[in-house]
């Protein structure tokens, strides 16, 4: 069942093209990647979901619901993290929490309490003192726990500490395990990979691959170092084979899944030492696209 | 190190001079233009001593006692007098908040953001940073003192006197300064600091005009009592500044002492932990806008309440005035067959309408600027709707912008009370500031307009009610045709008493109002937000 949907969905600032025909959707109970590096337009995709701005042209629907018109029924079965907080420094995190879950809808209280208490946030203190890490703790306190069908999370780790980004994921797939859907936006790779089960990867308002993880490593490399009694001539001429480089353990270099199979042939034959393989990660696929096209920050 | 307390003190005393000697100077500048603008314009205004006299005469009321202090010499109010009365406290106050604030910084600002703990680490003695920061704050308030004291007396006025108003300015700085050093050993932030250094500056202005109205001995007992007690141009008192000096001695040797005895980053007052969940008055769009205002609207509230009362309490002795003051008795028509008095009051109420209008634009605005924020996405991304954020705005700015007015009116009536000696009755002087309100809607609703348009072009509406200050206020002194003031909603509103009320004009701005707001929000649901 298709819970959020976007249809060819543009957005111009001005003469600026930030969204161009972004289409995806995600199914009930899943946890959705949506990654890019920054500027790339996925907080801008997130605030046309929000209903805050209104797209170009194309569409989008929550719950069958279009974002635009409906927002306010939308918003009280979905719960949001921005990546930065903006907070009221005047009041306290305690009376912040309950007033995001009082805006949402009905809540758990208990459920508060303890993600309080793991999260080690201290709710009366007041938001001016807090750092960029604790106010992020306090979106994603009042989004835990709610009792949404649908998380939206704009790169919701950003300032977090490790131990706290470990608490954040365990409340990701508790959610899943309770049948709740993400969407999840991130520059931060091992994230994604651990918690999604599909992904799409926006750069310049453009989607330019979406799919399973599984389906993505097809498309991607994997690193090998070998090590052989015979020298590695003629692997460079297989086609297939890129970034051949010596290095103190061996020769590295990456090779397209196609290839795999004749490569191993080949080094077989000249007597292996040593075999390494690590396997195809997401960033390489990320770092992968954004050298294909180039232009970009890296 | 603990053998030599105040080493190093010199090279910080440079240092600490070398980052604030700007921030010093342009405070010293700002003090002392402004005083010595006022005392230039006091001599420009009332040259002559039948003037001053009849000024003199208006400032003889507990309002006005109780706002600037107790008046020396009325009967023989010379401008130095004039200035001691009407400026010296307002002037010491600004140099109280200048030290509190330069204090607070170099204190527990410095320990809370660590670089006490970096000066620390260096070969300097555990007092040397509080010392040295004393020293030139001391150094920042005898130059404050010098500036005021010979500005004025190159304008003319005694020139001992003249530096015992600068030196009682000085001494209400350093004597502040020594509050605030004691309590940035007390709080436990740089916030908690200035907040008690100021609740303490308040308390003591308080203490001070409730004792000058009532009984002054009680003003002894504030710090700012002493400031006045000084009798500057009149008598010329020295003992009250020894008072204001002493206590800051002896406030900075409490600071020192307790510093010694601390550790970094501790204080010694218990930082009160905030409210772990929020009541429930917050839990709505139109509870947190109040919420967000709420200090704005009780600040504002005194203030138009001060400002009501002073012109209330000028009203009784106003027609001896009018009769010396060829500006003033222009802007009245004395064809119209009222009281001089009847016909200012409708006047004030006008300019009192457009100072309410500030704050009840500055409350709508507010909703802009929380969009500037990012943090009206905090409640779009819930289930709250654009309408439902747009008018709990629109409802805090019209019912306390209204309020503002009706504070500023109730004021000017209880004050012209007792001056007066045939007292105006309440609802000819309650009806003819209502009048304002539908005026005040408008400018609101032309807000609402432009926040719904484009928040960047929300100056417009500060441009236009500059505009209409511009042309009702003036427009009547200089006597300018009818029509520039008829481009103002102030223009079209009935001036009471004198006019008939016109009920259908009222209806008319209330009609224009209700459909900018309408307007408004139209534009507001339709277009993107920034944050
Ligand atoms: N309100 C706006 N007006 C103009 N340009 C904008 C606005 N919001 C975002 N942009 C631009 O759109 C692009 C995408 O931004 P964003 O969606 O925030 O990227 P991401 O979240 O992927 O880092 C950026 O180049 C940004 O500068
Ligand atoms: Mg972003």
């Amino acid at each position: 069942m298709t819970i959020l949907h976007i249809d060819h969905l543009s957005k111009r600032f001005g003469k600026f093209q930030a969204l161009n025909d972004v289409s995806l959707s995600i199914k009930k109970g899943e946890i959705f990647g949506f990654i890019g590096p920054n500027g790339a337009g996925k907080s801008t995709t997130i605030r046309i979901l929000l209903g805050i701005l209104k797209p170009t042209s194309g569409s989008a629907s929550i719950f069958g619901l279009d974002v635009w018109k409906e927002s306010v029924e939308i918003h009280k079965r979905i719960a949001y993290v921005p990546g930065d907080a903006n907070l009221w420094p005047n009041l306290t995190g305690g009376e912040v929490i309950d007033l995001f879950l009082k805006l949402r809808g009905s809540y758990n209280p208990q459920n508060k309490q303890e993600l309080i208490e793991k999260f080690q946030l201290d709710p009366t203190k007041k938001c001016r003192t807090y750092s960029k890490g604790n106010r992020q703790k306090v979106a994603l306190v009042a989004a835990f726990a709610s009792d949404a069908e649908l998380f939206i999370l704009d790169e919701p780790t950003s300032g977090l500490d490790p131990l706290m980004e470990r608490v954040f994921q365990e409340c990701v797939l508790k959610a899943k395990a309770e049948g709740k859907s993400v969407l999840l936006s991130s520059h931060i790779l091992s994230e994604v990979e651990r918690l999604c089960d599909r992904v799409a990867i926006i750069r310049q308002g453009e989607i330019i691959e979406s799919g399973s993880l599984d389906d993505m490593r097809h498309l991607t490399r994997t690193n090998l170092i070998v090590e052989t009694i015979e020298p590695l001539n003629g692997i460079r001429g297989i086609h297939g084979v890129h970034e051949v480089k010596e290095t103190e353990k061996g020769t590295s270099l990456q090779v397209d899944t196609e290839a795999l199979n004749e490569v191993i042939k080949k080094v077989s034959t000249l007597g292996i030492i040593r075999l390494e393989s690590t396997p195809p990660t997401l960033e390489d696929l990320f770092m992968r696209h954004y050298e294909g096209t180039g232009s970009d920050s890296r | 190190m603990s053998h030599k307390p105040f080493h190093q003190t010199g090279s910080l005393v440079k240092f600490y001079l070398r980052t604030d000697l700007f921030r010093i100077l342009i405070w010293i500048f700002s003090i002392t233009v402004l005083t010595l603008l006022t005392g230039w314009a006091f001599e420009d205004l009332y040259p002559s001593e039948i003037e001053r006299l009849a000024i003199a005469e208006t400032m003889k009321n507990p309002a006005m006692t109780a706002m600037v202090g107790p008046g020396y010499g009325l009967d023989h109010y010379t401008t130095g007098a004039m200035m001691a009365h009407q400026m010296l406290l307002f002037t010491a106050i600004l140099a109280a908040v200048m030290t509190i604030l330069l204090t607070a910084r170099h204190t527990r600002g410095d320990e809370e953001d660590g670089r006490s703990e970096m000066i620390g680490s260096l070969p300097v003695g555990r007092l040397a940073p509080l010392t040295s920061v004393l020293i030139v704050i001391g150094f920042s308030q005898f130059l404050l003192a010098i500036a005021l004291g010979t500005g004025l007396s190159v304008l003319g006025l005694d020139t001992s006197a003249s530096f015992l108003y600068g030196a009682a300015v000085g001494g209400t700085g350093l004597f502040f300064a020594g509050m605030t050093a004691l309590f940035a050993q007390l709080a436990e932030s740089s916030r908690g600091t200035t907040g008690f250094a100021f609740l303490i500056l308040g308390l003591s202005y308080i203490v001070r005009a409730v004792g000058d109205v009532s009984n002054e001995s009680l003003s002894w007992f504030s710090p700012l009592g002493w400031t006045l007690k000084t009798e500057v141009y009149v008598n010329n008192f020295v003992t009250p500044l020894l008072l204001l000096i002493f206590g800051s001695i002896i406030l900075t040797a409490a600071a020192f002492s307790l510093l010694f005895k601390r550790d970094l980053g501790t204080g010694m007052l218990p930082t009160k932990p905030g409210r772990r969940y929020a009541p429930q008055s917050l839990l709505s769009p139109l509870g947190l806008a109040f919420r967000l205002l709420r200090t704005s609207i009780i600040v504002w509230g005194f203030a138009l309440m001060a400002i009501g009362a002073s012109y209330g309490s000028v009203l009784g002795d106003l027609e001896s005035f009018f009769a010396s003051n060829d500006m003033l008795s222009n802007m009245v028509d004395p064809a119209s067959g009222l009281t001089l008095t009847e016909q200012f009051v409708s006047m004030l109420m006008a300019i009192m309408s457009m100072m309410a209008a500030i704050p009840a634009l500055m409350f709508f605005f507010k909703l802009k600027s929380e969009e500037n924020k990012n943090r009206t996405e905090n409640l779009y991304a819930r289930a709250v709707s654009r309408q439902k954020v747009f008018m709990s705005y629109i409802a805090v700015a019209a019912i306390f912008g209204s309020f503002m007015m009706v504070i500023a009116t109730v004021s000017l009536w209880g004050a012209s009370v007792p001056v007066m000696d045939d007292p105006m009755s309440f609802s000819t002087v309650a009806l003819s500031g209502v009048v304002y309100l539908p005026a005040i809607w408008v400018m609101i609703g032309l807000g609402a307009l432009f926040t719904g348009l484009k928040p960047g072009i929300t100056g417009i509406a500060w441009g236009y009610l500059i505009y209409s200050f511009l042309v009702v206020y003036l427009g009547g002194l200089l006597q300018l045709p009818e029509w520039p003031g008829k481009l103002s909603p102030f223009g079209h509103v009935p001036q009471i008493p004198g006019e008939e009320i016109s009920y259908l004009s009222l209806l008319i701005l209330t009609v224009i109002a209700a459909v900018l707001i309408v307007a408004g929000l139209k534009f507001y649901q339709s277009r993107d937000l920034s944050g």
